[in-house]
């Protein structure tokens, strides 16, 4: 449990450094679309950095219908 | 012509090096008007190998490198033809893009894709045809094209058979899934993952690079290690034809059309 917190807490640093959106307005269960304000292609953007920083794949195709940061932390951590 | 600047492409001779730029908003979607300058710059590029030995294809768009074929005109332009009219529309212009890009796959100089973010279809077909790819860690490959009902048709297969063992094609292929830049490199596509905003510069150091050695022994070993799958490539074009005559692609095309997203770049 506390390797998936860190996973979520990794995620949500990512997304507040790169997209420039303070860390205290994001919350696991927040769409990341609306939160983040990104359109398809910083969606891939951010597919990339999570893959970069994680050191994993994740196909595209397991994101589809996954919005909020806390179900993307549960994908990266079934790869860890 | 020692350098163009159109409406979806610039070149100009820079160190030794013809570098093709890509800047045709939103993401170097390749159409009619992409391919009327494709042409003109495989026509010019005989006037460069006196003073050329690379090329470096490189895209100006933030976006990323080239999102592949324009599939917007590719609908609406079928949607007003008949049947027969349009099939032999898309013959035309797969032939016409593969000539364009056998002759750059065949060219004598050193080619070099620059790539970053979106190198999806055709603009990872485009990438497919140089000698080395040059890729940002944040480049992003994909051949989505299953997900419409087709197969990629700019010659991506065959390259692909080419390059890489058939699993790798497979995966690529049968999941189109996209692939990141460090992933390619494992797989041995990519020559160099480098850092962000970095690509374009290494392509340049890399041609300076490539300057250094005999021109004749440096196309005699490109003939040599890069034959051109011409008879796989001409069929490529029979099968993406054949597929798509199918009803299924005309409803894939309109549902990634008619997609609410901007960019949808993953229908």
């Amino acid at each position: 449990m506390a390797i998936h917190k860190q996973t979520l807490d990794e995620v949500l640093d990512l997304a507040s450094a790169h997209f420039k959106v303070p860390r205290e307005k994001l919350t696991p269960d927040d769409d990341f679309f609306k939160t983040l304000g990104i359109d398809s292609l910083q969606a891939l953007d951010l597919l990339t950095r999570l893959e970069n920083h994680f050191r994993i794949e994740l196909p595209d195709y397991e994101l589809q219908g996954v919005s909020d940061f806390r179900t993307l932390a549960d994908r990266i951590q079934a790869r860890l | 012509m020692e350098s163009f600047d159109g409406q979806a492409l610039s070149w100009e001779l820079r160190d030794g090096a013809v570098e093709l730029a890509l800047h045709r908003e939103p993401c170097n979607e390749i159409g009619s008007l992409s391919l009327d300058e494709l042409e003109k710059f495989v026509h010019d590029l005989d006037d460069f190998q006196d003073e050329a030995h690379a090329l470096i294809v490189y895209s100006e768009l933030k976006s990323g490198f080239c999102a592949g074929a324009d599939l917007r005109e590719l609908y609406r332009r079928s949607q007003d033809l008949e049947r027969e009219e349009a099939a032999q529309g898309v013959r035309d212009y797969l032939e016409r893009i593969h000539r364009v890009l056998n002759t750059i796959d065949a060219s004598p100089l050193t080619t070099i894709a620059a790539v970053h973010g979106v190198t999806f279809g055709g603009g990872f077909e485009l990438a497919l045809v140089c000698d080395l790819v040059v890729a940002d860690k944040m480049a992003r490959f994909c051949f989505p094209e299953l997900r419409l009902g087709l197969i990629p048709g700019f010659g991506g297969i065959p390259r692909l058979k080419r390059d890489l063992g058939n699993a790798v094609v497979r995966d690529l292929l049968l999941t189109g899934r996209s692939f990141n830049a460090t992933r390619l490199q494992q797989v041995g596509l990519v020559s160099q993952v480098v850092g962000e905003g970095e690509s374009l510069r290494v392509a340049r150091a890399t041609a300076a690079q490539l300057g250094k050695f005999d021109r004749r022994t440096a196309i005699a070993a490109k003939k040599f290690i890069k034959p051109i799958p011409y008879e796989e490539l001409q069929r490529e074009i029979d099968l993406f034809c054949e597929l798509f005559s199918q009803p299924a692609v005309e409803a894939g095309l309109r549902k990634f059309v008619e997609s609410e997203d901007a960019l949808p770049y993953l229908p």
